[in-house]
Order: C-alpha cells, then sequence, then structure tokens
C-alpha cells in the first residue's frame, strides 16, 4: 500500500507539472476506521469506515492554489490536478510561497513506534465487548449510577504519504485506540454527566476499561449537589485536562497564521516573559508511541522538539515554511495538512511538571476554585481576554468543600499565564497536549 | 468550470458510480426484510471552494470533492454503519454486510417508514454558486478589502473568504423508495484587525445562506459585512471589561439567537430525551419557559442556510412548534428516535456528510416576535447588559447549563446604553433561563446565515432568530467584580 501510495502521489504531481506547475507537493491519507458504542449494555451503533483524501498544493511561479478529493479514480484525479492548476493562475502571486528547499527534507524515516497492527485484529464482538466492560463498571460503580450516554471503544489505522515534485517521496502508518465511558449520576432529581477516556498508539497500552468505566462515574458523581457561588475573585485551580485547554490556546496564539495576521496576542513577544518562571512548554514530536507523534510534518519536513516557553520567556513561535517566511525566520516543522492546504499543528505539547503534588497546590488555597471542566468558546486569541463556562469545586481551606456549576473563570491569558504560582507534578500525556495541575494567583469567577 | 452536472441525483449516481435501483435492492433491500427495522443508502457528491483573501490579496485559492456512501441497518435501538470513500461495487457490499452485521439477531417489525409527504423546492437556483465565474468572486473579495479598510484607518488586516459548495445526496431505503436533493451553500465572511496604540482588536462579519453568488451583491451586502468587521472592532478597542455577576440581559434580535439553540434546542432533540439524559426529558407540556416565548424549529424557510428540502434521512423538513406561549411541546426527532419514542419523525435527521449516521438536529431556531418595541426594553433597564452580536455557544445537555460568547456588548444604566464592554460569556441554566423573559420586541430578524452546530463530533449548517428580548436575570462572566 505504502508504494501504492507513492507511486499514486508521483503520478499526480508529474501531471501537475506537465499542466505548467513550476512546483507542487501532494499529502495522501488513507484510514480504516471501527467504532462500536454500547449503551446500557445493549449494542447501540457499529461503525465500519474506509476514508483516503489526496491534498494537492501547486505552485505556478509564486502563485499557489490547493486541491483535494476523497475519490481517487484516475479520472477524477485528473480533474483535481487540473482545478488546481487553473486555480493557481488566478491567484495572487506571493514572494514568501513555495516549498521548503530540498535539502531540508526528511532523509530517513524513523520508527517512532506509531504501528500496532495486531492490535487490530480482534473480532468486532470482541471489540464491542471492551465497550461493554468500561459501561458495565461504571455502571456498577455506585447505585446513583443511574443511566448512561454510552461507551465507545473505537480503534484506527491510517497511511499517510508525501511527495513533492523535486522527486522527495515518504509515507508512515500509524495505530490509535480508545475507549471512552459517559455515564449519569442522579440524586433527588438533578443530573450529572461525565467522560472519561482512554487512548493510546498500542492496544496494550490502553488503560483497563473497567478503571476508565469507574473513574468515568467518579466524575459524574462528584459533580451531584453542584451549586452556583458568589462573584469573586479568587485564586484557580485547573485540573490537568482543563489546564492543557490553557496549553492549547497558548500555542494557538504562537502559531505562524495568527502572527503574521498580527491576529496574536503574542506578537512582537518572541523572546521576552509570557509566563510565570516556573512556565516551560515543550512540543515534541518525537515521542515513542505518543498519540501527537509523526516522524515528518505536512511538508516533509523532520519533526523534532521545539522549547515554546523556557521559564517563562517565549522561546519559539510553532511555524510552517510559509509563515516562517513571512515572519522572516525558519519553519519550527510544525505544517499540518487540512482540507485547504497547509496550517499549523502541534504534535505532543505539554507544559512541563513541577514538584508539588496537586493536593498540595488546592491545600495552599484558603477560598477558591477547583475547575475540572470548561464550556464554550470565550477566548480571544487577539487580546488573549479570556472567559468561560465552568464546572469544579469550591476551595475552602485548602480542601475541595463543595461542587460548583454555572459560573464563569475570566481574566487575560497572557496575565493568567504570568500569574500561575503553582505548577504540579501529575503530568500524564493522555492526549496530545497535556499539563499538570496549575494554580493561576487570581481570577474572576461570575456567579450569583 | 465545474464537474457537476445537474442532472436529477438518481441518474447523478447511475450515470457516474453504476448505482442502479437493482443494486441497491440487492444491498440493502430483500435481503434484509424481516430482519431489521429499517435500513438506507445514502450517496453523496460534494464539491467545495474556497477562495482567501488576507494582506489585500487572494493569495489561496483551494477546491475538494468529497464522494461516499454510507450504509444503514437499524434493528431496535442499534444501528449498523459502515461508510466508504469509494463508491465501488465491492466496497458497497463490503460497507452493506458490514451494517447488516447489527441485524442479525432478528427482530420482530418488518421494514417500515416511507416517509409521507413531498420534498421541498426550497433553493433551486438559476445559477449555483460554485459555478459562478471565478473573477467575479476575486472582485467581490477585492472590494471587501477596499471597503474594510477605508472604513478606518486602524483597520490593519482584513481576512476575507468566500466559500460555495455544491452537495448532491441521493437517499434509498429497503422500502425501495428514493429521494434526492441538491444543495447549494455559501458564504462570504470578513475578519478585521484593528490596531491603535499598541492595541488590537478582531472584529468579524459575515452571512450567506442556499443562494446565489448574486445575494452579496444585493444592496451591496458585501459592503455592509466589511462595514460590521470594520465597526465591531474599532468599537472594541475602546470596550472596558465587562461586569461580572448576576444582572439584566437585553440581546438584540437576529444572531443572539444562539440562546435559543444552548438553552433549549438540544435538549429538546430526540436522541437525548429517548435516552433520559436531556435535562428536558419528561417535561413535555410542562411550563420551560415564560408565556411571551414561543419558539420553532423551521426548515422550510426557502434559501436558508439551516433548510433543506427533505432531511439526511429523506423526511420533508417541517416547522415543529418546541414551545408555545412558555410550553414545552415538541421534540425535534429522526426517524429511529421517532420510531422509539412512538413519535413522529420531524424532518431533523441530519448528518456531516455520507461519513456519519443521521441523528436529531436543528435547522433553522427562532422566537416568534412579540410585540414591545425594542427601544422600549431597552429603557426599562436599569443596570445590566445589552449584547448584540455573539461567538459560539456550547450547552452540557445533562445539566442543562449553557453558554455563549458575547463579541459585541454594551453597559446599560438607566435604561441608555453606554459603554462598549469586552467579550463576556453568559451562563445559564436551560429550563429556567426562558422563565426569565420579561420583555419580547416586535423585531423578529433570522441572522445572516454564519452559523454551524456541531455535535458528536459532526458539523452541519444551522440558523437561528430572535427578536429583542429581556432576560431578567442571567449571569454575566466578565472580570469587573
Amino acid at each position: 500500500m505504502t508504494e501504492l501510495a507513492t507511486d499514486l502521489l508521483v503520478s499526480v504531481l508529474k501531471r501537475a507539472t506537465a499542466r505548467g506547475a513550476t512546483a507542487a507537493d501532494a499529502f495522501l491519507v488513507e484510514e480504516r476506521h471501527f467504532s462500536a458504542t454500547v449503551r446500557l449494555g445493549e449494542v447501540d451503533t457499529v461503525t465500519h469506515a474506509h476514508e483516503q483524501r489526496l491534498s494537492l498544493r501547486v505552485f505556478v511561479g509564486k502563485a499557489s492554489a490547493a486541491a483535494s478529493t476523497s475519490d481517487l479514480s484516475p479520472g477524477s484525479l485528473e480533474r483535481v490536478v487540473d482545478e488546481a492548476t487553473r486555480l493557481a493562475h488566478l491567484t495572487a502571486e506571493d514572494p514568501y510561497a513555495g516549498l521548503p528547499d530540498p535539502a531540508e527534507l526528511i532523509d530517513r524515516v524513523p520508527d517512532l513506534g506509531l504501528r500496532d497492527a495486531s492490535g487490530h485484529d480482534l473480532t468486532p464482538e470482541e471489540k464491542i465487548e471492551i465497550a461493554r466492560r468500561a459501561e458495565a463498571a461504571a455502571l456498577a460503580a455506585d447505585p446513583r449510577i443511574t443511566n448512561s450516554e454510552g461507551a465507545e471503544h473505537w480503534d484506527r489505522q491510517a497511511r499517510y504519504a508525501y511527495a513533492t515534485s523535486s522527486g522527495f517521496a515518504r509515507a508512515y502508518a500509524t495505530s490509535s485506540f480508545g475507549i471512552a465511558v459517559s455515564p449519569v449520576a442522579t440524586r433527588n432529581g438533578e443530573m450529572q454527566r461525565d467522560t472519561w477516556y482512554s487512548m493510546a498508539r498500542q492496544r496494550a497500552r490502553l488503560e483497563d476499561p473497567a478503571a476508565v468505566g469507574r473513574t468515568a462515574a467518579e466524575r459524574a458523581l462528584r459533580r451531584l449537589g453542584a451549586r452556583k457561588v458568589k462573584t469573586v475573585e479568587v485564586p484557580v485551580i485547573f485540573d490537568p485536562e482543563t489546564a492543557a485547554s490553557l496549553v492549547r490556546a497558548l500555542a494557538s496564539a504562537a502559531s505562524g497564521p495568527s502572527l503574521y495576521r498580527r491576529a496574536s496576542f503574542l506578537c512582537d513577544r518572541l523572546g521576552s516573559r509570557v509566563a510565570a518562571p516556573w512556565v516551560t512548554i515543550v512540543d515534541d514530536g518525537l515521542i515513542a508511541g505518543a498519540l501527537g507523534s509523526r516522524p515528518f510534518d505536512g511538508e516533509g519536513l523532520p519533526a523534532r522538539r521545539t522549547i515554546v516557553v523556557r521559564e517563562g520567556v517565549l522561546e519559539s513561535y510553532l511555524l510552517d515554511t510559509y509563515s516562517a517566511r513571512k515572519l522572516g525566520l525558519a519553519s519550527t516543522h510544525h505544517a499540518a495538512r487540512d482540507g485547504s492546504g497547509v496550517t499549523v499543528g502541534t504534535t505532543n505539547l505539554t507544559l512541563r511538571p513541577g514538584t508539588a503534588p496537586p493536593a498540595e497546590l488546592i491545600a495552599s488555597v484558603t477560598e477558591g476554585f477547583y475547575v475540572t471542566e470548561l464550556i464554550g468558546f470565550g477566548v480571544n486569541g487577539v487580546t488573549g481576554d479570556y472567559s468561560r463556562g465552568a464546572v469544579g469545586h469550591w476551595i475552602e481551606n485548602g480542601r475541595l468543600a463543595y461542587p460548583v456549576e454555572e459560573v464563569t473563570v475570566a481574566g487575560n491569558l497572557l496575565e493568567m499565564f504570568n500569574a500561575v504560582d503553582g505548577v504540579a507534578n501529575d503530568l500524564v500525556l493522555r492526549d496530545r497536549t497535556a499539563s499538570p495541575t496549575l494554580k493561576i494567583a487570581r481570577m474572576v469567577v461570575a456567579g450569583n | 468550470m465545474t464537474d457537476l452536472v445537474h442532472v436529477p441525483p438518481e441518474r447523478f449516481f447511475a450515470d457516474r458510480f453504476d448505482v442502479t435501483p437493482g443494486l441497491i435492492d440487492r444491498l440493502i433491500g430483500s435481503a434484509l426484510k424481516g430482519r431489521v427495522d429499517d435500513a438506507d443508502i445514502y450517496l453523496e457528491y460534494c464539491v467545495n471552494e474556497e477562495l482567501l483573501l488576507e494582506e489585500g490579496k487572494v493569495k489561496k485559492a483551494s477546491r475538494h470533492v468529497s464522494q461516499g456512501a454510507g450504509v444503514r441497518a437499524q434493528a431496535g435501538a442499534r444501528t449498523g454503519y459502515a461508510h466508504t470513500d469509494d463508491i465501488s461495487l465491492p466496497n458497497l457490499e463490503e460497507a452493506a454486510r458490514q451494517a447488516r452485521a447489527i441485524a442479525s439477531q432478528s427482530s420482530a417489525s418488518a421494514i417500515v417508514a416511507v416517509p409521507s409527504g413531498r420534498p421541498h423546492d426550497l433553493y433551486t437556483l438559476p445559477e449555483p454558486p460554485i459555478v459562478t465565474d471565478l473573477a467575479r468572486k476575486l472582485d467581490l473579495l477585492a472590494s471587501v478589502d477596499q471597503a474594510a479598510r477605508a472604513a478606518d484607518p486602524r483597520v490593519k488586516q482584513v481576512i476575507a473568504s468566500l466559500t460555495s459548495e455544491d452537495a448532491v445526496m441521493l437517499i434509498a431505503t429497503a422500502a425501495g423508495w428514493t429521494v434526492g436533493d441538491v444543495r447549494p451553500l455559501t458564504r462570504l465572511n470578513v475578519t478585521v484587525i484593528a490596531e491603535e496604540g499598541g492595541k488590537r482588536e478582531i472584529g468579524t462579519y459575515g452571512g450567506g445562506g442556499r443562494v446565489g453568488f448574486d445575494f452579496f451583491l444585493e444592496r451591496e451586502r458585501w459592503r455592509r459585512f466589511a462595514l460590521e468587521a470594520a465597526r465591531q472592532a474599532t468599537l472594541k478597542l475602546r470596550a472596558i471589561g465587562a461586569p461580572a455577576g448576576t444582572m439584566t440581559v437585553v440581546l438584540g434580535p437576529g444572531w443572539p439567537g444562539i440562546l435559543l439553540h444552548e438553552a433549549i434546542g438540544h435538549g429538546l432533540e430526540g436522541d437525548f430525551n429517548r435516552k433520559g439524559v436531556s435535562a428536558f426529558a419528561g417535561r413535555m407540556g410542562q411550563k420551560v419557559a415564560s408565556e411571551l416565548v414561543t419558539v420553532v424549529d423551521d426548515g422550510t424557510i426557502p434559501n436558508r442556510r439551516g433548510s433543506l428540502n427533505v432531511d439526511d434521512e429523506g423526511t420533508p423538513t417541517g416547522r415543529t412548534v418546541l414551545i408555545d406561549r412558555g410550553v414545552l411541546c415538541g421534540y425535534m426527532q429522526d426517524k429511529l428516535n421517532a420510531r422509539l419514542m412512538g413519535m413522529r419523525a420531524t424532518g431533523n435527521g441530519r448528518r456531516e456528510s455520507y461519513a456519519s449516521p443521521p441523528m436529531p438536529r436543528m435547522t433553522n431556531t427562532f422566537m416568534l416576535a412579540g410585540e414591545d418595541d425594542p427601544e422600549d426594553i431597552i429603557r426599562s433597564v436599569t443596570y445590566g447588559l445589552y449584547a448584540v452580536a455573539f461567538g459560539g455557544g456550547q450547552v452540557d445537555i445533562t445539566s442543562g447549563k449553557f453558554v455563549f460568547s458575547a463579541s459585541e456588548a454594551y453597559l446599560v444604566e438607566d435604561g441608555r446604553i453606554t459603554a462598549p464592554v469586552k467579550g463576556a460569556t453568559l451562563i445559564g441554566n436551560g429550563p429556567q433561563a426562558l422563565t426569565r423573559v420579561g420583555r419580547v420586541g416586535h423585531d423578529l430578524q433570522l441572522d445572516e446565515g454564519i452559523g454551524t452546530c456541531g455535535k458528536d463530533g459532526q458539523s452541519v449548517p444551522v440558523g437561528v432568530g430572535l427578536p429583542t428580548i429581556r432576560i431578567d436575570s442571567l449571569t454575566v462572566g466578565g472580570t469587573e467584580v
């Protein structure tokens, strides 16, 4: 398959050149996906999927255009190439457009342990059983777990191939596996739902389904009895899941397209302080077996480890070739392919852990808010202004006192990262972006 | 210009992929009789074009083709779903085999449900937006850029995008019935970055629908979008911190209807209610809003972004009253949940594409107009927030807590609009929020055609609408205590 994939790309690029493209690159993704959802012990939905998409970028001198198709028949591919080259004749010239220097492209593709060929071999029934066990454990955890939105087990195998008109062609394959459970807890007419999950590149590294189910149940149960609090300015502690969303927001502001458009609160801040000295944020695409790892980026540049923020100082932006040239910098090898061309994407992005156990951060707060879930889209990437709905626990005298809901937390991301005064030691790379528990000195909690 | 030829969908898929009635019957028809409650195959071919202007030039242009087939079989509450991007016979047979596996345990009932009613004709266009000449589109984007920059010297960056799409779909059911639809969709979006004294702000405006390119030229709609985005961005440069706490909130007409989408819309989708996980479960017939409030979901409004001739299961869309003068009276249903709840499918079975099974989704959701004068409503507020533009929203179906984030808002003091305030998230509880609606204006507006709703990872275009309303108590997530 991998050979075929690169052959297909090479033939597409040849046609683009024949149609007048001066340079071109193409990316092919093929994936197979299985998912089983079980609800209240019964099979709910079983999905089998086969997907493929070829995306093409062509340059005619300094003008460019992109096209993609899920139809890989020869006739359709010809039309896509012709459309893209025709579009590239219509778009404006851009002195920064172009492929990376071929000398920078990856030579040998490293084995990052991203594929687990035998992990996909279970029968559909065996896979359904995994979802069933996860949900059953949640339902059995406590009599107050009375309902469920279901449990899902999925696995996905994908192949990625990339080629350029300069003759480069490389490919790699990945596997991923996941379990997610969403139980509902009830008490006195109140209903609360929560979710827990496990994801991995190797089936053997998935957490025990029953353990995932029990954690999901605990998360739903601890929300029962939630109330609103009075509007107040207090220290706010973000649990690892919600803290990771802050790290994602910072990375988005540090990404090339936001910066050259001057649509980021991190504009002109390279080399300056953007966070408290105990904040170090690293993007590492080479961690063996990790969910965000990839041997090369969407432009064939080898993945690497980038320190984005070192001890509070913004040390690197996240750039693809185009945004790097716009900013007079070098690509940091963070190109990602999406439908409409090339964008910037992170790999394994983490805020590095400190030394304190999370309980110690909570114990340091007389009155404050421990956040376990955030909802809504109230983040302004241009100003950093931040206001989101939150769920969690109120902290009184260093202890979690009662669950809280229907409140917001608000501040400004730049001020929040500068006001981090506690980084816990509980970093676990559960997802592509991860953070330990974070304490922020003061934020406004809006409620009654 | 385009490889989409407008022939009827049945012929389109027969000509292009050899998908004929005989093949469909072999895949999901006779073999399944008596073994499943329902089965269908969904074929889709979609062409999408995107043009992006930034720094005064259209530097990005792209074109995308998506095609595929989804085969679904249902038995009881079980769904088997398989989809493939490759519409070829072996792949379709494999997908059908995988989907049917769900029905291996036999089911009592026979295949049911040929939807009643004929498809609407809501968006037949003389020229679909995807086929309009590119030169005209590029000119439009250049004009948008110039208009936004000319509006204010503080405008430093204009990003304008024009997307056009044409999707052909065909649904064939096990009962031997087929229906197709051809769905145009377009959207013009303008983002402006304004800068002054080291401060930067962003303004966004746009619109569209199931309309032709000329929609943007009518009454220079494109110019209005450009000027609105520039006005928002420059206004926000002088915005003060938003207040924090619970207060009176007045929502302006149109897009602020996202309140309805989040506060009650999702909670009234059939799947969450069948499963008993919605905060509205079991509340049918109860009072869940002030008697000033009537809310409908209507997929039949011509040319609207959220409208459909038939939903993605082939059921003609309709107008469903969700709340009638404060009383909960309707759910939005797809076929599966309607069957399991003993209700009628309402034409709300929607899917992002062939790659996902359908589920109950909203179309255009809005509140009917009241009688109050909008200015009187503002005059009636001693202290509060007046919010006229919003970003996105989200809801926790089970607890009923919802948020939506204001991007343009003002303080109201002693009945007068005073200072603009920074964006803030508003948070409330679905079953309570609408009970606190104290005034409803006579100025119902639908949004400009920008909404996209996400559920379970599936995005679909939707519309919302609202008259000016006053909510007597809602929590505003500002920074000023």
